[in-house]
């Protein structure tokens, strides 16, 4: 079994939500391409735990997961009083905060 | 040696004019009622003080007597005491700055009568009279020093007097500037005196002064020179005299004419040991008292107003004092002898001029006088015994004194000697012109002036003035106040003068004669107009602009001066202001670029993110591979 196949997965599940995050304004699509880049990191840690024989990085992936939960709440409820204020869910929309 | 008996009281003759001073200016309005008295009080008293002290010190073998009172300055190897030195010098100076100064508070009581600001100005008179002893009686040239600026600040004070008239407050300032340039010429010298002798005092100077370069002692006798220059009105610094007569007359009398501008040839005659080892720096001070001779006698002869008249006169006859001084031990003892008698002829004649304005609704332009001998019968014979005086009429006070000068300085330096007798010319032209204008021609009074006399408390003091001016030169002929004074100013070596003294005396009353038979013709034989001829000579032009001393100041130091303080002021908002605030800006303009990055948009910063974490990446590939 070699890691390649894990590793170039997980660099195309992060590289899709990158460009994701990049390129789309629905705040609710940016919101899920950062879970796939958080997932892509998650498939690291837990590819190169098996491959080390040790349980660091399941444990690192655990953490990653708590916080992700952690942040979808806070992320969604922002994005619905964003939403309830502006009735859109565009990210270029909420550029008040600027110079 | 020091003092016993009442010379080591002779503080008192300081400290009771300061009390008055003080009383005066701290008791406030409470004192108004009686605060005159008090004034002329202490001044009497010191007057009785110094009366006794020049008694007691007359007696004495060893005529110099010295005071200690206590450290003034104790600083490192600096060691300053305050002490008082009571020898022929300062008792000449305190009796007539005590005597002169008892006379004008008598008198100022009648003409400030009406004055709402009496007290004050008894306050500053007395703080006058305070200062001018300390400046004669100190022992060292840092005691001269304090009383100097005191002087100096009473002077300032007295000028702006009516300070809510412009041009009383502009001529204080311009006194007070004016004397500060010949002030700074005094401090260097005593700052040259302890860094080169590390003392001060007059015993210690005279001790080690032998011991200098002959550079240095030139150069501290040209520094001392500059201080007299400036305190007695004397060329370059003239200009601020003729403006001082803005005070009231009494302050003219007294500190511009008697008293305070004699300061300087004090100065130079108390450090007649200095002077003795630079024959440079004495040549300096005769040539700048000759030049002042002839130019105060020139801006007398074209002037209309009374008090600027007697005020160019002032500085003639300082300038003969400075001449006689710069003439060295021939000179001095002649050169306080002068300064005695123009201190009584010349406050008899502006207390004279003071009782004319007080007839006259204040009034100071002569073209409006006239006959006022008819109206001020007693003004007018006291004026007269001053006027006499002055011009060297035979048997007054002027006579004797000035002629001692000419005739030194003839025998001296014959250039100098003979500019002195055309001043002493020149002298009876212009006092005859203001005593014809004055008492004689035809009335030319205003409409609504009818002079009168004064009351007794004015002409009093003018009486015993005139009795003085008469007298004082018979009393204290030459002769003797010269062997008075020998122990201070030296014992000057016999020398045959190059004609008879009797033949100087008949050339110089002759000149007199001549200056005022000019007079006579040209002023007391015609019409005189009311108002000053417009088309006049440039000698008359520049003689009422004070020989363009005022342009003369302009042109050299006042717009050189604005000049340089513009450049200097440009250079501070161009250079300096300009780099700070070139600096600020350029960040500030760095800034907004920077800032233009901060543009909302997550996206944007997500892609710098992004870039930045590329970025790292890339560095750490590089790292490792390299």
């Amino acid at each position: 079994m070699t890691l390649t196949w894990y590793l170039v997965l997980a660099a195309i599940l992060f590289t899709i939500g990158a460009v994701g995050v990049l390129v789309r304004r629905n705040a609710i699509v940016v919101f899920m391409c950062v879970e796939l880049m958080l997932n892509s990191v998650n498939l690291t840690l837990v590819t190169f735990a098996r491959a080390h024989g040790t349980v660091d990085g399941q444990i690192m992936a655990f953490f990653v997961m708590v916080v992700a939960a952690a942040e979808v709440v806070v992320g969604l409820a922002i994005i619905m009083s964003i939403y309830r204020t502006r009735r859109s869910a565009s990210v270029d929309d909420a550029n008040l905060l600027k110079y | 040696m020091p003092a016993d008996g009442l010379l080591a009281a002779s503080w008192l003759l300081i400290a009771l004019p300061l009390a008055g001073a003080a009383v005066l200016l701290l008791g406030g309005r409470r004192t108004d009622r009686w605060g005159h008295l008090l004034g002329t009080a202490t001044v009497v008293a010191s007057f009785v003080i110094g009366l006794l002290c020049t008694f007691q010190l007359a007696g004495l073998e060893e005529k110099s007597v010295g005071v200690d009172l206590f450290t003034f300055i104790s600083a490192g190897s600096l060691d300053v005491r305050a002490g008082l030195l009571y020898d022929p010098l300062s008792a000449v100076f305190v009796l007539l700055i005590t005597g002169v100064g008892s006379l004008i508070h008598i008198y100022s009581i009648g003409y400030m009568a009406h004055d709402p600001g009496r007290r004050r100005f008894f306050a500053y008179l007395n703080l006058f009279i305070a200062a001018m002893l300390l400046l004669v009686l100190g022992n060292s040239f840092v005691a001269l020093y304090v009383g100097w600026e005191g002087v100096g600040l009473a002077s300032y004070l007295l000028i702006a007097f009516w300070y809510t008239r412009p041009a009383a407050a502009t001529a204080a300032k311009k006194a007070f500037i004016m004397n500060r340039v010949g002030d700074v010429g005094l401090t260097l010298a005593i700052f040259l005196m302890f860094s080169q002798l590390g003392t001060t005092s007059y015993s210690g100077v005279f001790g080690s002064v032998g011991t200098l370069a002959g550079g240095t002692v030139t150069a501290l006798g040209l520094l001392l020179l500059l201080g007299a220059c400036g305190k007695s009105g004397q060329f370059p610094l003239q200009a601020w005299l003729p403006d001082a007569m803005e005070g009231p007359t009494p302050v003219s009398a007294l500190i511009h004419a008697a008293t305070m501008v004699t300061a300087g040839v004090y100065l130079i005659v108390r450090s007649q040991f200095i002077f003795e080892y630079t024959s440079d720096a004495r040549l300096a001070v005769a040539i700048i008292g000759t030049i002042t001779l002839l130019m105060g006698a020139w801006i007398g002869c074209a002037k209309d107003d009374i008090k600027k008249v007697l005020a160019g006169s002032t500085m003639s006859q300082i300038g003969y004092m400075i001449l006689a001084a710069g003439l060295g031990v021939f000179g001095y003892a002649f050169a306080i002898f002068h300064l005695l008698m123009h201190g009584f002829f010349k406050a008899n004649m502006f207390l004279g001029a003071g009782s004319v304005m007080h007839g006259t609704n204040d009034d100071v332009n002569m073209r409006h006088y006239g006959a006022l001998r008819k109206a001020m019968p007693v003004t007018f014979i006291t004026f007269a015994m001053g006027y006499l005086a002055i011009i060297g009429f035979p048997g007054f006070d002027g006579f004797w004194s000035k002629d001692k000068i000419i005739e030194t300085a003839l025998s001296q330096n014959l250039t100098l000697g003979l500019c002195a007798l055309l001043g002493a010319g020149v002298t009876g032209f212009y006092m005859t012109r203001l005593m014809l204008l004055t008492f004689f021609t035809k009335e030319r009074w205003e409409p609504d002036v009818h002079p009168h006399e004064s009351p007794k408390v004015m002409t009093v003091p003018l009486m015993v003035l005139a009795a003085l001016s008469l007298l004082g030169g018979l009393v204290l002929l030459n002769d003797w106040i010269v062997t008075f004074l020998s122990p201070v100013t030296g014992e000057a070596p016999h020398e045959d003068p190059p004609l008879p003294a009797l033949a100087i005396s008949a050339i110089a009353v002759i000149v007199v004669a001549i200056g005022v038979a000019l007079a006579w013709f040209l002023v007391g034989k015609r019409e005189v107009s009311r108002t000053a001829p417009e088309k006049v000579s440039v000698f008359t032009a520049a003689g009422r602009n004070d020989l363009y001393g005022d342009a003369f100041n302009d042109l050299v130091i006042v717009e050189p001066g604005k000049s340089f303080t513009g450049g200097l002021a440009a250079f501070d908002r161009g250079t300096v202001d300009g780099g700070f605030e070139g600096t600020g800006r350029a960040l500030s303009g760095l800034s907004g670029a920077l800032r233009l990055a901060q543009n909302g948009f997550v996206r944007s910063y997500a892609l710098s993110l992004l870039a930045g974490a590329a970025l790292v990446l890339l560095a750490l590939v590089v790292v490792n591979l390299a």
